[in-house]
């Protein structure tokens, strides 16, 4: 436990008033500089935050971005910035912006902004460019990023033109923010920022005629989806992030009371309907519940609601929900029937296709009454009695992280928001946290960024500075990122650390148990209990300004979490050491089909006895 | 079962849209067959008919994730039998004094024409559909083919309708 003292971090400077609401004040053709025009551009959309690193292609815009309304937040790597953006963006539904030089400096952000694209985060990368007579001569700090970067963002532009600055950055926006949010990327020439221009806001008009997201479903399909609804015995609500990012958690809890069915969140929805709910099943998948896994393979329907059918929520696909008529509501098109073939597509925002849903079923309820549900409810409640979520006691008497994990959620309660990296403590914080509200929950789905805790949660904290946020992140994630406890620390976001060090790259050590015959091939990390403590976390919490707090005693774990509650004057990190052979269940290994779940390691549970 | 369908997919004329729309064909693992892009008769459109080799779900996903590129503004899937394809075919023959007159009358016979004559080979173009192009070139084998330069196939709708008004209304009516 660190009780030197600490020297006082710098005060931040209280954050900036928010703007205006975007277009409020129209500006016609005022002269200024290209660099001038990208800040304007910014503030008119309505930025208040970037996170970003200066260098010498972007170094134009930092001038007068230093006389900005918009705070800066001077980040140590620009994947810190391009995470941090994106928990900005999940914490509030706001585009999140990140701002980085060219070469090196951009393709630093290629990891944020692919971990954004597979997230469906809403974002805008601007990044500077060499001059445009450089490009495509291998110039210094040249790199192609739009090239790069075109497989993993929404959209991307190159600006070479100062005239075109206003209009680009407009549709980033609009484009980061509708249809399908995603990381959209503003590549801006140095020439054409430092060359003069005029400003004009708005921009007379966006040029995006091929973007035409649809977001009002088709009554028909509606119409089918509610009959189904209304007439299946054996239905289940499939809830992906899209329901988070369509601020859809009211209809969605609307849908749940009326329809009487159970609900499965995936990784990405956690949060959007409350844990409490007594339907809620918990989270599908991989590591789902042994009822959230059941519900689907037993479903006569799945609806599927703003989720993909991704690879670690069906298992092996062709024996995914085998007798269930599916219904998939997306935003995105190209998600509908790609892995799974939908009975009824519905393309539409998911608050109004809840919406339409929800009237249209109680219109089939009126006329038809409820389904009787009884039988299904009986076998679901029959497996989540028999398989609750749990562990195992360690047996080497160290912390069970999955303990660790509960009791952060309990004590710190559910207005905080957790950012977790990506792993085995990921796997226990979506199991054994109890969230009970939307964008409580931020973590890298989709790509499965280790590394993304400590900036994310710097993100959101930032956007939500009332929030006390946590970090759960592992001992091998929290040493991808932690170069961004300085910025925490020097701009005053106190977030608060939790590692959960069991000393290795825990997941891949679990593999390595169950499949590689527990040949340990580098995942020990040398972090841990009787160990050299190569970082030693506590003294690197304090070398960064930061409280260095550690915890090896189960009865300690209630004490330490209380006291880092307590310190919000600057960022806290808690070690906490636990066994490292602690694993996660239950789990379908990768591969096989979701009926071969395991409950713990041998025990399959049978789906079909008490039905 | 793979099959052969041709799209025409209308594009703004914006740097990059090619390497977009060739780059989401290798990053989803679909086939192409052949791929061809040029103007169309508005200037801020392009057009870029492209031959895919799919199963029947993966062409809809094909047309779904390319109507998910900004750039595109519209995609057609024209029938065989509604549209008329065309490849152009550019191909030098071994034709001596001895040759020539046979090579000349396979020309005749398929329409073509000789662009370029040398007293060792002739240069032949030829344009069709793919069958009558591989029949043509499965002639001139027997002479001996120096060289083949291919272009992908083009194709246009039957019929009066045109593919690019709707798409041209878009571009002029502000979003």
């Amino acid at each position: 436990m660190a009780n030197v003292p600490h020297p006082a971090p710098p005060r931040p400077q209280p954050p900036k008033p928010a703007l205006a609401p975007a277009d409020a004040g129209a500006v016609a053709g005022e002269a200024m500089t290209g660099a001038k025009s990208v800040v304007r551009s910014l503030e008119s959309v309505g930025v208040d935050t970037v996170f970003g690193i200066p260098g010498g292609a972007i170094l134009p815009v930092y001038d007068p971005l230093f006389d900005s309304s918009m705070r800066h937040i001077l980040v140590r790597h620009e994947q810190g910035a391009g995470h941090a953006a994106a928990g900005y963006a999940a914490a509030t539904g706001k585009v999140g912006v990140c701002m980085a030089t060219s070469g090196p400096g951009a393709t630093n952000l290629v990891t944020a902004i692919a971990d954004a694209n597979m997230d469906s985060v809403p974002m805008v990368a601007i990044t500077g460019q060499v001059a445009e007579a450089l490009i495509g001569t291998d110039g210094f700090q040249e790199a192609d990023i739009v090239g790069i970067t075109m497989p993993i963002t929404k959209h991307s532009f190159l600006i070479t033109d100062p005239a075109d600055i206003p209009a680009r950055i407009a549709e980033a926006f609009h484009i980061a923010s509708t249809g399908r949010p995603g990381p959209v990327l503003v590549d801006i020439a140095k020439s054409a920022m430092q060359a003069e221009t005029t400003f004009s806001w708005p921009p007379a008009h966006l040029d995006i005629p091929g973007y035409r997201p649809i977001t009002k479903p088709h009554i028909k399909q509606i119409k089918e989806a509610a009959r189904l609804l209304a007439t299946a015995r054996r239905p289940v609500l499939y809830v992906g992030g899209g329901s988070i990012r369509a601020g859809a958690s009211p209809e969605l809890q609307e849908l749940t009371n009326l329809s009487g069915a159970p609900v499965v969140t995936t990784l990405m929805a956690r949060g959007a309907l409350p844990d409490s709910h007594p339907q809620h099943l918990g989270m599908p998948g991989m590591h789902g519940t042994v009822a959230a896994v059941a519900a689907l393979q037993k479903a006569d329907l799945v609806v599927a609601l703003g989720a993909r059918f991704d690879d670690r929520v069906t298992g092996r696909l062709d024996s995914f929900a085998p007798g269930a008529t599916v219904v998939h509501a997306d935003i995105d098109p190209a998600e509908i029937s790609k892995n799974r073939f939908a009975d009824v597509p519905i393309v539409g925002d998911l608050k109004e296709v809840l919406g339409d849903l929800v009237a249209e079923l109680e219109r089939e309820q009126t006329q038809h009454g409820q389904p009787d549900l009884v039988a299904w409810w009986n076998m679901l409640d029959n497996l989540r009695d028999t398989y609750p979520l749990g562990w195992t006691p360690t047996e080497d008497g160290l912390l069970a992280p999955q303990h660790v994990i509960s009791r952060l959620g309990e004590i710190s309660g559910p207005e905080t928001i957790f950012a977790a990296g990506v792993g085995q403590h990921q796997m226990w914080a979506a199991q054994f946290i109890r969230y009970q509200n939307p964008r409580t929950w931020l973590n890298s789905g989709g790509l499965g960024t280790m590394g993304y805790s400590v900036p994310a949660a710097m993100g959101a904290k930032v956007a939500r500075p009332e929030a006390t946020v946590w970090a759960i992140d592992g001992d091998g994630c929290f040493q991808m990122t932690n170069q961004e406890l300085a910025t925490c620390a020097l701009e005053g976001i106190p977030i608060k650390v939790a590692i959960i060090n069991n000393s290795s790259l825990g997941m891949v050590r679990q593999w390595q148990t169950l499949f590689y015959e527990e040949r340990y091939s580098n995942t020990d990390l040398n972090t841990g209990h009787e160990t050299v403590r190569i970082p030693d976390f506590v003294k690197l919490a304090e070398a960064y300004g930061c409280v260095g707090l550690r915890c090896d005693k189960v009865a300690d774990v209630d004490a330490t979490i209380k006291q880092a509650e307590e310190i919000n004057d600057r960022p806290v990190v808690v070690d906490f050491v636990v066994s490292r052979d602690a694993m996660v269940w239950p789990m379908v290994a990768a591969g096989v089909s979701n009926d071969d779940i395991q409950y713990a390691r041998g025990i399959s549970p049978d789906f079909e006895r008490d039905e | 079962m793979m099959s052969r369908h041709t799209l025409s997919v209308l594009v703004e004329n914006k740097p990059g849209v090619l390497t977009r729309v060739s780059a989401l064909f290798a990053r989803r693992a679909f086939n192409i067959h052949s791929l061809a892009v040029g103007p169309t008769e508005h200037p801020e459109i392009s057009r870029i008919t492209v031959v895919v080799d799919v199963e029947s779900n993966p062409l809809e996903q094909v047309t779904k994730q390319l109507n998910k590129l900004v750039n595109v503004l519209k995609i057609v899937e024209l029938a065989p039998h509604a549209s008329v394809q065309r490849e152009l075919l550019l191909v030098k023959v071994k034709a001596d004094d001895v040759s020539r007159t046979a090579v000349l009358q396979v020309v005749e016979l398929f329409r073509a024409h000789v662009v370029d004559v040398t007293p060792e080979a002739v240069t032949i173009e030829a344009t069709g559909g793919e069958e009558k192009l591989q029949a043509l070139l499965a002639s001139l084998e027997p002479y001996g083919i120096r060289e083949i330069v291919q272009s992908g196939a083009v194709a246009i709708g039957r019929g009066a309708k045109s593919m690019t008004d709707r798409a041209l209304e878009r571009i002029n009516r502000p979003a």
